[in-house]
């Protein structure tokens, strides 16, 4: 069994090294305003037109706090328009299961949430939503929110390699040239390719079936009701995007939103196909390709450490269960689809949280205590393990020159990433960048585990109790959206802390970065020299491994041992059960 | 570029352009990608797959009898059992879902061991042999389609019994509704249990 495993995580990293390069020129050519493609023919028109009509003029760029504020009124303005879509939802069209309006706390989590590109879901898609809703209030932001992604991570990239300017590029033209070039014609091939596989894609109302054995036995025939709806098009954009939010309750685990294990692992490497893509783009328009290379060697590190955790504890399986009698080579099979098994469904659960996709395949909530501790603990590092689109980057890139700048205060000189000095404005900016997640993350999570609102909706007690409500708000602050999924919290309490919880790990994140990126980019070149620390190295990629590990484990290390560690000792060392 | 004096770039007048902006942008892309990108979509999959694009919907005598993807509960001795369901009372198409119970619940423990009892005393097994993981443990989905081909064969004898058919028969259906891996390596081999049991029935 396990070589079949092996076999599927050669393949996958063997792909994801060799479609960086390819992605990452596509890409750079997209975030180029007079970049040519070989779509231009079909969609150069429909862009002249969209910038018409935004009345923009896409050659003029613009500074870092003219960047934010388009990004911030375009998020607000959308997440407005989400919120009246779900809230009118009675009214509208292509509603065939006549869904009422969502709540109003339930539609800002909502809106929130996809506004963000976390995709938290407190609602069952199947049972809740319209097919309108679906495309039109939550489709669209998995694209413009991903776009969004990208374009502040165009902007670092930009600040870092430029010299003594002013802008950091404009935030519209990445808006439209993303989604254009980039998101859409990828999104309707993956589409496809899942229709392919048995993703539907249908407008049709649900459909009734009667049940084989009820016929059979000639007593009233029982009936199963299929949910239907237009689920390709938005499976697809939802990896792609690293987005995560499914059509279905059960999201990649429902079979009509990942059929088969082939759909299963292109799902997967969707997830990591844009930000590993950009590690390459980063090296392009650094000049400095070896450290693109390096970026994405420390993220392929440390995507393949948690991994293997994760999957020999999914593989060891539940030893309580073992001992009433469960075969012992199955693996943890609860919550897990038998197309998938233990590897499909542990490569997922990792990818999903490395990005701040959220997507999942397998119930994170019954995964064991170090299967389920990886999940947790990458979203907790930040989502920097290529991560989600754009935010995965700047993420690392964040790290990036927190590590330099420990490197600097080691060897006692006064730290530079390519040819920039690193200064006491580009720390703060990335010092609030690593803090707010962690403030957000801790402070909620500590607060619900102190309050009454907080533990009447967990599902499960004793330290996985704790873990559900860790995982909520480290989902929501990390933008992810998985979630131990047992915690409900569809209550008017957990709504609004998690809509916050997102609003702020997304926003506060974005201002700090870009102030970073306008801050690099006025900065003059030094000229390297014998002290310049090279950023391109193995010695490198270890120091920002570190980095990133020992920010995350010193910051959560206490919180974790309360939860998922303490679950691991108590399930394989005594017979204690909650 | 000029350079943006405080006022001039918080001006009421640059506030309504972006303003005007972001709503202009929200409409085009809401049809473009809300509207236009799902509707092309949903006419290239209805004209090239229309019969996944659906659904991948089982017909008999004219009448739909379910979803090769999606399973189906079945608790008679005669038919191959799927895995347990968390999807509503089970096996509900419109509250997919797993148990979402931890690895140290009580409730996960007691809801597996009365599984195991009752799996051990359909299917005539010894009062220690093991039982397959999938057979007691609910799906991420609350409707996988599969089982492990150990389960199903485990399950072969008593159906054979129920029917009146030789365990070799039920055995070679078993055999012929085993989905491989794909490509190979890809995913683990299953045995797709509404299928099965419309074979059994002599109606596929």
């Amino acid at each position: 069994m396990a070589i079949y495993g092996w076999l599927q995580l050669v393949l996958f990293v063997a792909l994801l090294f060799g479609l960086a390069k390819p992605v990452g020129l596509y890409i750079l050519r997209v975030l180029d305003a007079e970049g040519k493609t070989f779509l231009d023919p079909l969609l150069r028109s429909l862009e002249r037109l969209l910038y018409r009509f935004l009345g923009i003029d896409p050659q003029q760029e613009q500074t870092w706090q003219q960047y934010a504020f388009s990004l911030l009124v375009f998020s607000l303005v959308g997440c407005l328009f989400t919120y009246g879509v779900l809230r009118l939802q009675g009214i509208l069209p292509l509603n065939p299961q006549h869904f009422g309006p969502m709540s109003p706390d339930l539609a800002f989590n909502t809106a929130a949430s996809f506004t963000t590109n976390t995709d938290w879901q407190n609602y069952g898609g199947e049972s809740t939503l319209s097919y309108f809703s679906q495309m039109v209030g939550l489709v669209f932001h998995n694209f413009v929110s991903a776009a969004a992604g990208i374009g502040v991570a165009a902007a670092l990239m930009r600040g870092i390699s430029r010299h003594e300017a002013k802008t950091v590029g404009n935030f519209w033209t990445d808006m439209v040239r993303t989604n254009l070039y980039l998101l859409l014609p990828l999104s309707l091939l993956f589409a496809l390719f899942l229709v392919s596989q048995g993703v539907i894609q249908t407008f049709q109302p649900y459909v009734p079936v009667e049940t084989l054995e009820q016929t059979a036995e000639g007593s009233s025939p029982s009936v199963q009701t299929l949910a239907q709806g237009p689920v390709a098009s938005q499976a697809a954009i939802k990896m792609l995007g690293t987005n995560g939010g499914g059509f279905m309750n059960a999201n990649a685990a429902h079979p009509y939103e990942n059929p088969t294990p082939l759909s299963n692992f292109l799902q997967i490497l969707a997830i990591f196909l844009i930000p590993s893509g950009l590690t390459y783009t980063l090296g392009r328009m650094t000049g400095n390709q070896r450290h693109g290379w390096a970026v994405w060697s420390a993220m392929a590190l440390l995507f393949l450490a948690g991994l293997l955790v994760a999957w020999t504890a999914e593989i060891a399986g539940n030893p309580r269960l073992h001992a009433l009698g469960v075969s012992a080579s199955g693996g943890s099979m609860e919550g897990k689809e038998v197309r998938f098994g233990i590897f499909g469904s542990t490569l997922f659960a990792v990818v999903t949280t490395d990005a701040s996709c959220g997507a999942v395949n397998a119930m994170h909530d019954s995964l064991t205590p170090l299967g389920g501790l990886v999940p947790l603990l990458n979203i907790q590092l930040g989502e920097v393990i290529f991560g989600g689109v754009g935010a995965g980057l700047y993420g690392m890139l964040v790290f990036v020159v927190l590590t330099v700048f420990l490197a600097g205060l080691m060897i006692g000189r006064t730290p530079e990433y390519l040819g920039k000095k690193i200064e006491a404005y580009d720390i703060k900016a990335s010092v609030i960048a690593v803090l707010v997640p962690i403030f957000s993350i801790l402070g909620f999570a500590g607060w619900a585990a102190v309050s009454g609102w907080g533990i009447a909706a967990l599902a499960n007690r004793g330290p996985h109790g704790l873990s559900e409500i860790l995982y909520a708000f480290s989902s929501a602050s990390g933008n992810n959206g998985s979630a131990f999924a047992g915690l409900n919290g569809n209550t008017p309490w957990y709504n609004m802390t998690l809509g916050a919880a997102m609003l702020a790990g997304r926003f506060f994140i974005i201002v700090p970065v870009l102030a970073l990126a306008g801050n690099l980019a006025r900065k003059k070149r030094v000229s390297d020299s014998q002290g310049s620390f090279p950023v391109s190295d193995g010695t490198f990629v270890l120091l920002l491994v570190a980095t990133v590990i020992i920010v995350g484990a010193l910051t959560f290390f206490p919180a974790l041992s309360l939860g998922p560690v303490v679950e691991h000792f108590i399930m394989t060392g005594s017979d204690r059960l909650f | 570029m000029k350079n943006l004096t405080f006022e001039s770039f918080y001006s009421i007048k640059r506030i309504r352009k972006e303003l005007y902006t972001a709503l202009a942008a929200t409409c085009f892309l809401a049809i473009l990608l809300g509207g236009v990108y799902p509707l092309i979509v949903w006419g290239l999959a209805q004209g090239l797959f229309p019969e996944k694009a659906n659904g991948s919907l089982v017909l008999r005598n004219g009448q739909v009898a379910g979803s090769s993807l999606i399973g189906q509960a079945f608790s008679g001795a005669a038919y191959i059992h799927p895995r347990p369901s968390a999807a509503g009372e089970g096996y509900d198409g419109v509250q997919s879902g797993g148990s979402n119970r931890g690895p140290t619940s009580r409730k996960l423990a007691e809801t597996v061991q009365e599984r195991v009892k009752r799996y051990r005393e359909e299917n005539g097994l010894a009062a220690d042999a093991p039982v397959p993981a999938d057979a007691v443990t609910a799906s991420g989905s609350g409707l996988d389609p599969h089982i492990s081909r150990e389960n199903a064969f485990l399950q072969a004898h008593r159906v054979a019994v129920a029917r009146g058919l030789t365990e070799d028969a039920v055995r070679r259906k078993i055999e012929s509704a085993t989905e491989n891996r794909e490509l190979g390596f890809l995913g683990e081999p299953r045995v797709n249990v509404l299928l099965l049991n419309l074979a059994l029935d002599g109606k596929l």
